[in-house]
């Protein structure tokens, strides 16, 4: 076993072990604190590092090594724990400690004036240490522990602010929803573990990935005549959905915003959210098995068009946003959704292709708007930002090779590639063109709201330029937004970097990311580049088409000091207020679910204080009247029998004493006739 | 012949002075006719041939029981002499039929008993020079005993029925409480 | 002699019941005492009795037991008396219904 793979688990140790020392560090050692999650970081990182360049020598197929250990025996079953190293294990290893120890260092800056500083760094390191476990798990259970410790975490963290009562809400909404979402990935993987007997994804042969295994589940039918394959997929896929944020489940990640901006970069884009997308990536063989192996399989048809939906779903809720963070959340919720859209079509380096590129230019934005955010002191409405190019230079900068990979502007931006790549498998996908389209019509929408965004944000006039005509802005001073420290913009350059180069590695001329994830060795073609000339083109026309039409329609606004109500909502208002509510999903939910959920709760309630109480009372009502009656009897029947025998007795003695009258010649007389009748029985009993 | 009818005239009155003493009013015609039964059953132990038994019921019977008899009726007369007693108790029939179940109770088992039949000896007697070989030869033990149980009899007899002292003197002092004086003095 | 024995029987027995009669019938306590000396008597009439009329008079059982029963008659008499006359002195009375002490 080579070293790096025995080690392995020391990549998620580190930070785990980091949070524990923290969590016993007093509230004024802020600086040990961040040294130990910076510094574990770190040596995680290197040590990603050296596993992925462990995983890119192989010689046939993908590089795939494990270690396993007992963890709980049973008599003659064991449940053991295991770690993988292959090329997805080795690629996210990297991403994840990269983009956390980014933005690990930007917490410095940003979290500098709060007071539990401490605090934040010990739950950012036991998020990293968990989201790592979920990483290199080669054990479902294992994923399942460090997914469930990652909901721990981003619980935590959303409501770090814990004071605020919408922090403490969404906290909650966070973790009850993606909970749901849980259940069905429990309920997967108890089956699996029943139908295979083990949890074990890789075991040489005998994991539940393998060739064995995936045999027997495709055979076996269950409800609706589907393969028992498909149906765990789909309960695995549940998890997915609440943990990625697509369609239904996707409540929770708009108001998860209510945490400071490195949490919200770094889990609710970059990493956490991402889980669900690496889990369907990591039960992908099960996913994708069935009986047709042309046609795509009924799970991951399924998870398309879940991810279709989504994309285009969350991309129009985003238009009508007026919060910077809340605009960027459903932009990753979208995001996702073509990332699932993406496994769905076109396999695992499809899907996982765009999840890295999405990772780093998102926690690029989030952390720019963050920048923004606390260069305009705490301020989010984008209507009252504006003009912060002149401010900001470097975090507008930034921000806007963000934007422009997230929209998908062609060649030198990684979202295009990624996007691209999506687009096109979805084109040849044999099932449905609907979801292509749906995509295109996705990047118009993202293209558009995002140049919305930045043309509030970054142009036009900063209330402290607009001519203060009105009283009232005499009384309140507008402070001039400052840039960030460079412990705060180093990170958004660097990011920035890797959002342009990282597309490189997934050209069709030159598929590295391909040939990496499936072990084959890479081919620089640029005829391929040709091939898909044309659908290149088209995205290129519409994310285009997309920016021209927000800038017409916003960057006159952006100058103006009128910007309450948007031109959309003047010509649209009702569609505007749909989607300004966010298609009214929430309400819904509260109105159906959460109103069945406290109906239900009151009953139970009042069945426990009316019934099982009643119940109880009257047994113990019973069993005082139990008690009194034997008292009763114990009373009456007892005692008094006895008294009454007693009595009884005594008068029958008075009784039987009268013949003790002291007349001795009453005695004489009875002696006399009982001899008479003794000698009558003598006589004539004897005879 | 003439032995059956003595013994029946004998039976007679004999019997006719136990009622006489059973029956009478005045307590010392009681006691006299208690001793004239005494003398009656002491004539039937010789009319059958045991003469020292007749002999010894008249000396001890006759000569002492009915003389101790009639002493103590002598030393009790005060209460009899005040007030009209009623002789019998008022269940005095229920005594009577109890004595005549006693009288069937016993006749009735004898008169069916086969021991009945046999015939007597012609001749018996109860020599005294036998009776006290017998005495001293067999029966020395009960005789014995015979002599402390007439002593302890004596004593006791004395020491029960001895006044104290201090009440004799009391009572003697005082001539109203004496019975005869009382009765002189009325 | 030659009177049968049944006869000699019924007189001892009449004897003894009208001892007995006028034990349980009379009140002084005096004539109690006669009516049990009377009762005694005729015990050892039957004593006589047999012992002429029985299996062996030449074995003078009987006689003995009735010269016994004499004497201890003799003594009991004595004691009854001097008891009777220590209740008199007592209680100044002679009715046997009042000596009820012993009423239970």
């Amino acid at each position: 076993m080579t070293p790096i793979v025995k080690f392995l688990w020391l990549i998620p140790a580190l930070p785990l072990l980091a949070a524990g020392i923290s969590s016993l560090l007093s509230k004024k050692q802020r600086i040990p604190a961040a040294a130990l999650a910076i510094g574990s970081m770190v040596i995680s990182f290197f040590l990603s590092c050296a596993a992925f360049l462990t995983t890119l020598h192989s010689e046939h197929g993908p590089f795939r090594e494990i270690g396993k250990v007992d963890w709980l025996t049973f008599g003659s079953t064991t449940l053991q724990l295991g770690w993988v190293l292959d090329p997805l294990t080795g690629i996210m290893l990297v991403m994840v400690t990269f983009v956390g120890l980014l933005i690990f260092i930007y917490s410095i800056g940003y979290m500098a004036h709060d007071e539990n500083f401490k605090q934040f760094f010990c739950f950012l390191a036991l998020f990293a240490a968990a989201m790592l476990g979920i990483v290199i798990a080669d054990s479902l259970l294992l994923l399942f522990v460090s997914w469930e410790l990652v909901g721990l975490a981003s619980y935590l963290l959303i409501g770090f602010w814990y004071h605020r009562p919408s922090a403490a809400a969404a906290a909650k909404k966070a973790f009850i929803t993606t909970r749901i979402g849980d259940i069905g990935l429990m309920l997967g993987m108890f089956w699996l573990y029943s139908s295979t007997g083990t949890l074990l994804f890789y075991d040489n042969g005998n994991g539940c990935l393998e060739q064995a295994a995936l045999a027997k589940l495709v055979g076996e039918l269950t409800v609706g005549g589907m393969a028992v394959s498909t149906a765990i997929s789909i309960l695995i896929f549940c998890g997915a959905v609440g943990k990625s944020g697509q369609v239904p489940l996707h409540v929770w990640l708009p108001d998860a915003m209510e945490g400071p901006t490195p949490v919200s970069a770094l889990i609710h884009a970059a990493t956490m959210v991402a889980a669900g997308v690496f889990l369907v990536a990591r039960v992908y063989p099960l996913m994708s098995a069935s009986l047709t192996p042309d046609i795509t399989s009924t799970a991951l048809q399924v998870v398309t068009w879940v991810g279709a939906i989504t994309a285009v779903f969350a991309a129009c809720i985003a238009v009508a946003q007026n919060d910077i963070k809340r605009i960027l959340a459903y932009s990753t919720v979208s995001q996702l959704g073509y990332m699932m859209l993406g496994l769905g079509v076109g396999g695992v380096a499809v899907g996982m292709f765009h999840l890295i590129t999405h990772a780093f230019f998102k926690a690029l934005l989030f952390m720019g708007a963050g920048s923004a955010i606390h260069g305009c002191s705490d301020e989010q409405d984008i209507r009252k930002m504006g003009g912060l190019r002149r401010f900001m230079p470097v975090t507008f900068a930034t921000y806007a090779i963000g934007m422009m990979a997230l929209c998908g502007v062609p060649l030198f931006f990684s979202g295009f590639w990624s996007k691209d790549e999506i687009i096109a498998s979805a084109q040849h996908w044999k099932i449905s063109q609907i979801p292509f389209y749906l995509a295109l019509i996705g990047a118009f929408l993202t293209a558009f709201y995002m140049t919305r965004q930045i043309s509030y944000v970054f142009f036009g006039k900063h209330a402290s330029e607009q001519p203060s005509g009105k009283k009232q802005d005499r009384k309140q001073e507008v402070h001039k937004p400052h840039e960030s420290p460079s412990v705060m913009t180093m990170p958004l350059v660097v990011l920035a970097v890797f959002a342009v180069i990282l597309g490189f590695i997934g050209t069709p001329a030159w598929p590295w990311f391909h040939a990496y994830l499936s072990g084959h060795p890479a081919v620089v073609d640029f005829s391929k580049l040709a091939e898909s000339i044309g659908l290149m083109t088209v995205s290129a026309v519409i994310v285009f088409a997309a920016i021209g039409l927000s800038l017409a329609v916003y960057l006159k606004i952006a100058t103006r000091s009128d910007r309450q109500v948007d031109p959309l909502q003047k010509a649209q208002p009702a569609v505007w207020t749909v989607l300004a509510n966010k298609f009214f999903i929430d309400e819904l939910y509260e109105a159906t679910v959460i109103r069945l959920h406290r109906a239900f709760a009151t009953f139970s309630d009042w069945l426990d204080q009316a019934v099982w109480s009643g119940i109880v009372a009257m047994i113990s009502h019973i069993i005082v009247a139990l008690s009194w009656f034997s008292r009763k009897v114990d009373e009456d029947l007892v005692n008094g029998g006895f008294d009454h025998g007693c009595d009884g007795l005594r008068e029958g003695s008075r009784e039987l004493s009268r013949f003790e009258n002291g007349q001795i010649q009453r005695y004489l007389r009875t002696i006399g006739v009982a001899f008479v009748a003794l000698v009558l029985i003598l006589m004539w009993g004897c005879k | 012949m003439p032995n059956n009818i003595a013994f029946y005239i004998l039976a007679a009155l004999t019997l006719c002075s136990a009622i006489a003493a059973m029956a009478l009013r005045n307590m010392v015609h009681c006691a006299l006719c208690a001793a004239g039964a005494f003398a009656g059953i002491a004539l039937v132990f010789l009319h059958l041939d045991a003469e020292f038994a007749g002999l010894a019921q008249i000396l001890v019977y006759v000569g002492a029981v009915a003389i101790l008899v009639l002493f103590a009726v002598l030393l009790t007369r005060g209460e009899e002499i005040k007030a009209n007693i009623r002789r019998a108790s008022r269940s005095w029939f229920s005594g009577v039929c109890a004595s005549a179940l006693v009288f069937a109770g016993i006749i009735v088992p004898i008169a069916y008993s086969p021991g009945l039949k046999h015939t007597p000896a012609a001749t018996a007697s109860a020599p005294v020079q036998k009776l006290g070989e017998s005495f001293v030869n067999e029966y020395v033990l009960p005789l014995e005993v015979l002599g402390l149980l007439l002593t302890a009899a004596l004593l006791g007899a004395v020491v029960i029925a001895m006044q104290d002292k201090k009440e004799e003197t009391k009572s003697i002092s005082q001539p109203e409480n004496h019975p005869v004086q009382k009765e002189a003095v009325q | 002699m030659s009177a049968p024995l049944l006869h000699y029987v019924i007189f001892s027995t009449l004897l003894f019941c009208i001892g007995f009669a006028g034990a349980v019938t009379r009140r002084n306590a005096i004539l109690v005492l006669i009516g049990i000396e009377l009762m005694l008597n005729a015990a050892n009439l039957n004593f006589i009795i047999f012992w002429r009329y029985g299996v062996a008079p030449e074995v003078l059982t009987g006689v003995v037991a009735t010269i016994f029963s004499i004497a201890i008659a003799a003594a009991e008499a004595a004691v009854g008396l001097a008891l009777v006359i220590a209740i008199y002195k007592h209680r100044k009375t002679m009715q046997v219904e009042k000596f009820d002490t012993l009423k239970g």
